[in-house]
């Protein structure tokens, strides 16, 4: 027990010793949550667009004004003639042209109805979809204050109830994906890259001949992991609580339980990878490659997975990451207890074990 | 000339010798741009829709036929009660919830208005305001379809006056996502590989000690560092090339502007990215380190290069940071390349800066390269 205490001296020693690394493990989770509290935004506004008008009577000036006014758009250029709307676009200075046709105002009085063109850049369907809904939305509004004196007769409204995140923030979606993409790097990332850096310097050898056991090596290795993740999911939902106000509904002990097992699921992926990888570059391509990218893109961290074509969320189900931001969201935002997530939470604990005896397997204590 | 051909072919031996990496190298990241480029949609579809219908009347049946007749909405269950689907919510098995009142068809006709309860999961709430819109909209038809249904003597005196709008999606008319995602996911894996893999070659080598063993030899310092660039700037432009030659195949992406083009870009890019690798791995000791600290900035640049959220939506001081992000740059110009025909007039700013990035990415890096220990 002494010897297996000296081992993990060393390898807080290792780490400690080496203050740059220190330094972006917890500059890290800090850069992220404040991005995306605060700069990153997966809602559309701000939006510059251009300007068409044939007619430049009294109406299109007021239907302009409706839109400069709008907190979702600022007219960047107004152009004259249809040519310039393609230069514009190839410049990427503007995503969208709004094109009034000719006798705007007389068209409405005479024939009651009157064109207006929303033409949008749609290399990025989303904004455009999203630009031409706005537009659509600004214009009904002004629509419905010309036709004042016609009354629609019958009406139903829908009373919409935004529940778990009345104020729509984005950071509410993005605080459970960041947590888990730093956990899932400090602790996978971290320790495969430690292990091999062992295999590859040499000193793996040495610590087989010592009379630790592998299983002690291997503990001892990831236990510096464990609690360092431990502190950034600390360092995390502090910044959350505080920073950006986002409540914690359920219980704190359940979330800290339900993070540990989700450590523990990652650093038993980490000990994975590197018993298969021979070089610490070898095992950072595969925990960068192999990992993060679909932790990020297929978690539903930032894209919905219901979404996604049918094989993709078949595929989703076999990624940790994804089980486990349902799980920080129920927690977190919904304010439920474990009778609402214990099936994720049993997957999330299937899969740990799997991997653990999957690594115990593969775990070599002789060299080749 | 002769000792920069030989540094290459070493390390091109050195690359090609490590069976583990050479499918990390390709085959990986392409079978990635195939599958994420799938993943990364932010349309909102298949919307997990329950309803609790109080009324069991003709006109809320109408209404919840209208839902069901959307492509959006995926009408899952008719609960019973609301307790029943506040908690399915809880559990995430249904994400909006229409509640037609008790009467909806009687005080409709009587009072001609009435009001619905719609409950969504604003969790994520870019897709619940987009969930909204669309309940809304078929609402609103649903209001329209009343009109015709129920007033048999219309006023037609007051002709209401309409502002009609003609949406035009030029250069994707079908809105399709793919077109959008894949130059985007080609930049971050070109991106990746070359600064992960120049990030940490050299730092290998001091960790081995093998560096030393190259500082005491004749080679100049300008001659190790271009014959230790070169293979990988190489790698990154035949990533380039596969990269393509799969968007063009499986996903049939337009690519109206000029491949030229997009390779003198490329290949000025490449450079700023080797630049930043070795410029990280002259400050390191460890791969491990170098590893975090690439990695460090590329998560940042990554999410700050409008790649997946749009660079308008953010506040202004993010914004004039994001002109130091050479991703921003690369995926503007694939994207405006790619799929727009910008031409070189059209992208000169972005080719100009990324110019500038890489004369002094890489002076840095040179300088701060040392034969000594």
């Amino acid at each position: 027990m002494k010897r297996f205490i000296g081992f993990i001296k060393k390898e807080f020693y290792h780490i400690f010793r080496d203050k740059r690394s220190l330094f972006i493990l917890f500059g890290m989770p800090i850069a992220q949550i404040l991005l995306f509290g605060f700069a990153i935004t997966n809602e559309i506004n701000n939006v510059d667009i251009a300007i068409l008008d044939h007619s430049k009577d009294a109406t299109t000036e007021e239907i302009i004004n409706k839109i400069a006014a709008s907190e979702y758009f600022s007219i960047k250029q107004i152009i004259d003639k249809e040519s310039d709307i393609e230069t514009t676009f190839k410049k990427g200075k503007v995503k969208a042209v709004l094109n009034f046709e000719k006798d705007f105002s007389k068209n409405l009085i005479k024939n009651h109805i009157a064109t207006i063109q929303i033409i949008t850049d749609a290399t990025d369907p989303n904004t455009a979809n999203t630009i031409s809904n706005f537009v659509n939305a600004i214009l009904q509004k002004y629509q419905k204050q010309l036709n004042k004196e016609v009354t629609i007769i019958y009406q139903v409204v829908p009373e919409t109830r935004m529940v778990y995140n009345p104020e729509l923030k984005s950071v509410y979606m993005f605080v459970p994906g960041v947590m888990t993409i730093i956990l899932m790097l400090v602790s996978a990332m971290m320790t495969s890259i430690s292990i091999t850096r062992e295999k590859e310097l040499g000193t793996m050898e040495i610590l087989l001949v010592s009379p630790l056991k592998p299983i002690q090596v291997i503990i001892g290795k990831v236990f510096p992991y464990i609690f360092l993740s431990i502190i950034n999911a600390v360092i995390i939902v502090v910044l959350s609580i505080f920073v950006f106000k986002m409540p914690v509904q359920g219980s704190l002990f359940l979330l800290a339980l339900e993070s540990v097992l989700f450590i523990i699921s990652a650093l038993a992926l980490g000990i994975l990878i590197s018993t298969i990888s021979a070089t610490q570059q070898t095992a950072m391509m595969i925990s960068l490659m192999g990992l993060m990218l679909p932790v990020i893109l297929l978690s539903g961290f930032i894209f919905p997975i219901s979404s996604m074509p049918l094989p993709l969320q078949i595929i989703s189900n076999i990624i940790p990451a994804k089980w486990f931001i349902i799980i920080i969201k129920g927690i977190m935002l919904k304010g439920v207890g474990l009778q609402f997530i214990w099936k994720e939470t049993l997957i999330l604990l299937g899969m740990t074990v799997f991997f653990i005896t999957l690594s115990v397997k593969k775990y070599k204590i002789r060299l080749e | 000339m002769k000792t920069i051909l030989y540094i290459i072919q070493k390390e091109f031996k050195q690359i090609f010798r490590n069976k583990g990496m050479l499918p990390i190298i390709f085959v990986l990241p392409l079978l990635q741009l195939v599958i994420l480029s799938n993943a990364a949609t932010f349309e909102v579809k298949n919307i997990k829709f329950g309803y609790i219908d109080n009324d069991h009347s003709s006109t809320s049946r109408a209404l919840i036929e209208q839902f069901n007749a959307s492509t959006y909405f995926n009408v899952l269950t008719d609960f019973p009660s609301e307790a029943l689907a506040s908690s399915e919510m809880l559990k995430g098995k249904v994400d909006v919830i229409l509640e037609i009142p008790q009467y909806f068809e009687r005080d409709l006709q009587k009072e001609k208005h009435n009001s619905l309860g719609v409950t969504i999961n604003a969790i994520d709430g870019a897709a619940a305001g987009v969930e909204n819109v669309y309940v809304t909209q078929i609402i609103q038809r649903f209001n329209q379809d009343l009109k015709v249904d129920l007033i048999q003597i219309s006023d037609k005196h007051v002709q209401p006056t309409n502002i009609k709008t003609i949406p035009l999606f030029w250069y994707n008319e079908t809105l399709n996502y793919k077109t959008f995602m894949v130059p985007g996911i080609l930049v971050l894996l070109v991106t990746m590989i070359t600064l992960f893999l120049s990030g940490m070659n050299i730092v290998r080598e001091k960790e081995i000690g093998t560096l030393e063993q190259i500082n005491v030899t004749p080679i100049k310092k300008s001659q190790f560092i271009i014959g230790k660039l070169f293979p990988f700037w190489v790698i990154g432009m035949g990533l380039l090339t596969i990269g393509l030659i799969i968007a063009k195949l499986i996903f049939n992406v337009p690519m109206i502007g000029s491949l030229p083009l997009m390779y003198l870009y490329t290949s000025i890019y490449i450079l700023v990215v080797l630049g930043i690798g070795l410029f990280i791995s002259n400050f390191t000791d460890t791969q491990q380190q170098a590893m975090f600290i690439a990695w460090f900035f590329m998560v940042i640049f990554i999410l700050m290069s409008g790649l997946f959220t749009p660079i308008e939506s953010m506040p202004k001081w993010a914004q004039i940071f994001t002109e130091i992000n050479p991703i921003k740059y690369f995926v503007e110009v694939m994207r405006m390349v790619m799929l727009k025909g910008s031409g070189f007039i059209d992208i000169l700013p972005q080719l100009l800066k990324t110019l500038l990035y890489a004369f002094i990415m890489n002076g840095l890096a040179v300088w701060s390269y040392k034969k000594t220990i």
